[in-house]
């Protein structure tokens, strides 16, 4: 049953094997059967990819009270498939004036800065690209390739509307970077380590339950990452009409528009595996990696829905209360909630599971109670000064 | 010649390559992503000696706030993207001079160094640099110290920050 519980080291092996039967050298055997490894999580990525094209349509569809995609296939399946080949035979077009490598350099490097997130997915215990010991700041070195190519794009694109759209996104992802970073911590040191091996490997007790409001600021700056509803200023289609993308056509809008739900659904992804115990569930992991990778995708699935659950609910926000929100709200919560994760873990370190638990879930309360105590005195502010005769309300100061 | 010398001579190709078209290039938003290739060439230069949470933290920081900073600036500040005029004034052979010498003074000091021709150590199996290196920033006998110090310096600089932006009302 070796194939059942390693098949990506079986085959790794008799690959490797076969190579050195050809008289390749052993390094050179082990760099090919790596690029193969490499071009296959790529390739089965991008079919995810575009089954969540058809995923994203029939979520939307029953949100917004229709049915989606029915015509193609059973439930519209082969949709995705007929819009790829629409987007394929489109015709190019390059606006006057645009910086042609820049131009098309962008949505490529849009759609590598997601699949670059996935060489540090761990599917299963052993099916993983590279557990690498700084794994959760390679999340944000990931994403600052993701807001260069937006820059790229808004800049080259040679069109006032595209760069208003790069310059909006990029404000929004340089400060929702650092709530980010600040709740990233937090699972970092409940685990003791930055690899998502090690922080799904320590989640005996899922970190959900130990850092609740870190798990909800993390899926926030998450969806401000992505630039998607309630924080799509990026695209904003009724001010801006499309933000940075708004010249490109065909499969290079494709690309930007793939790379976007592949986004989504591997922020999903993170999200499992930083708070939701990853490919952990109940002990079903052990009957074998498959099942774990199986696990795992569930689970970023679980996240994606979430994503789109919140996109199609909430309305737009406007800018100066997005990064209001940002800097004067989730930034200090999440460095509080840091520094308090870090005191109560040192406490409670050597005691017993459950009080271990309940300690971080009580810390997690007392936050969240004081949290809504000056959420609500704030509101009462705003309305009594929307009360005051002849003064209007000056929200989001 | 072995593969690792090999990778470390196209890196550093690279990275002297992107850096001469970064001064060279008349586009200001060219040389800004001509400095993106040469400040990754550099963390790739990192990761080479197996200094991956340096390398990460080159690319988050140089590249993520940095270079678009920089991008940002040139774009709010320059009407025109395109430099105008001659790219080299009259003092470029002082300049020339002092980069010659300094790489001089370099090389003969580097000269008689024995590193060029000794194999790095290998890193032993488990070894966890990260956690090494926290341990080294916040212990009295490292680097408590320096590390203290220029966190001071960037509150310092964040409060100043603050204190310009800051309008009263």
């Amino acid at each position: 049953m070796n194939l059942w519980n390693d098949p990506i080291g079986l085959i790794a092996g008799w690959l490797n094997g076969l190579l050195a039967t050809w008289g390749l050298p052993a390094w050179l055997a082990s760099l090919v059967v790596q690029l193969i490894g490499v071009v296959v999580l790529v390739s089965v990525m991008m079919v995810v990819d575009i089954l969540l094209v058809w995923v994203e349509r029939k979520v939307v569809a029953r949100f917004q009270d229709r049915l989606g995609p029915n015509r193609l296939g059973p439930f519209g399946l082969i949709q995705p498939f007929a819009d790829i080949i629409k987007l394929l035979i489109k015709e190019n077009i390059t606006p006057i004036g645009a910086d042609l490598v820049v131009y098309n350099l962008a949505p490529i490097m849009s759609l590598m800065a997601v699949l670059l997130l996935w060489a540090i997915v761990p599917l299963a215990p052993t099916i993983f690209g590279v557990d690498l010991n700084v794994g959760a700041l390679y999340i944000i070195a990931a994403g600052a390739i993701g807001t260069l190519s937006i820059i790229m794009a808004g800049w080259a694109s040679n069109n006032k509307y595209a760069l208003i759209g790069a310059f909006r996104q990029v404000a929004v992802l340089v400060s929702f970077e650092v709530p980010m970073i600040a709740t990233l911590l937090i699972p970092t040191i409940l685990a003791s380590s930055m690899g998502m091996n090690a922080i799904i490997q320590g989640q005996r007790v899922w970190y959900v339950l130990l850092a609740p409001m870190a798990a909800i600021i993390f899926i926030v700056a998450a969806i401000a990452e992505l630039g998607r509803a309630p924080f799509d200023l990026n695209e904003a289609e009724s001010e801006i009409v499309a933000g940075f993308h708004i010249e490109y056509t065909g499969m290079k809008f494709g690309l930007f528009y793939a790379g976007e739900l592949l986004h989504a659904f591997t922020f999903g992804g993170f999200w499992a595996i930083l708070f939701f115990g990853g490919y952990r569930f109940f002990g079903l992991e052990q009957l074998g990696p498959l099942v774990a990778a199986a696990i795992l995708m569930a689970k970023a699935l679980f996240g994606y829905w979430v994503i789109m659950w919140v996109r199609y609910t909430v309305m737009r926000v406007r800018i100066d209360h997005m990064l209001a929100f940002n800097w004067k709200f989730l930034t200090p919560l999440a460095f509080a909630l840091l520094m308090l994760t870090a005191i109560v873990h040192t406490l409670l370190r050597g005691s017993p599971e459950f009080v271990y638990v309940a300690g971080m879930l009580l810390m997690n309360a007392v936050v969240a109670a004081i949290v809504a105590e000056i959420l609500r005195g704030f509101g009462r502010r705003l309305r009594a000064r929307a009360d005051q005769p002849g003064r209007a309300a000056a929200p989001g100061n | 010649m072995e593969i690792g010398q090999l990778v470390f001579a196209a890196t550093g190709l690279v990275v002297l390559g992107s850096a001469v078209v970064v001064v060279t290039t008349r586009n200001l938003v060219h040389a800004a992503l001509w400095l993106v290739v040469t400040l990754f060439g550099v963390a790739a230069l990192y990761a080479i000696l197996d200094a991956g949470f340096l390398a990460i933290v080159q690319v988050v920081i140089y590249i993520g706030a940095i270079a678009i900073l920089f991008i940002f600036a040139v774009m709010l500040t320059r009407k025109e993207l395109r430099d105008q005029g001659a790219q080299l004034n009259r003092g470029w052979w002082l300049g020339a001079l002092v980069a010659v010498l300094t790489f001089a003074g370099l090389a003969l000091m580097v000269r008689g160094w024995s590193g060029f021709s000794t194999l790095p150590k290998a890193i032993p199996a488990g070894f966890d640099a990260v956690g090494a290196l926290g341990n080294a920033l916040v212990a009295p006998d490292a680097f408590v110290l320096p590390f203290e110090v220029a966190s001071v310096l960037l509150l310092a600089a964040l409060i100043g920050a603050v204190y310009i932006a800051f309008t009263r009302k």
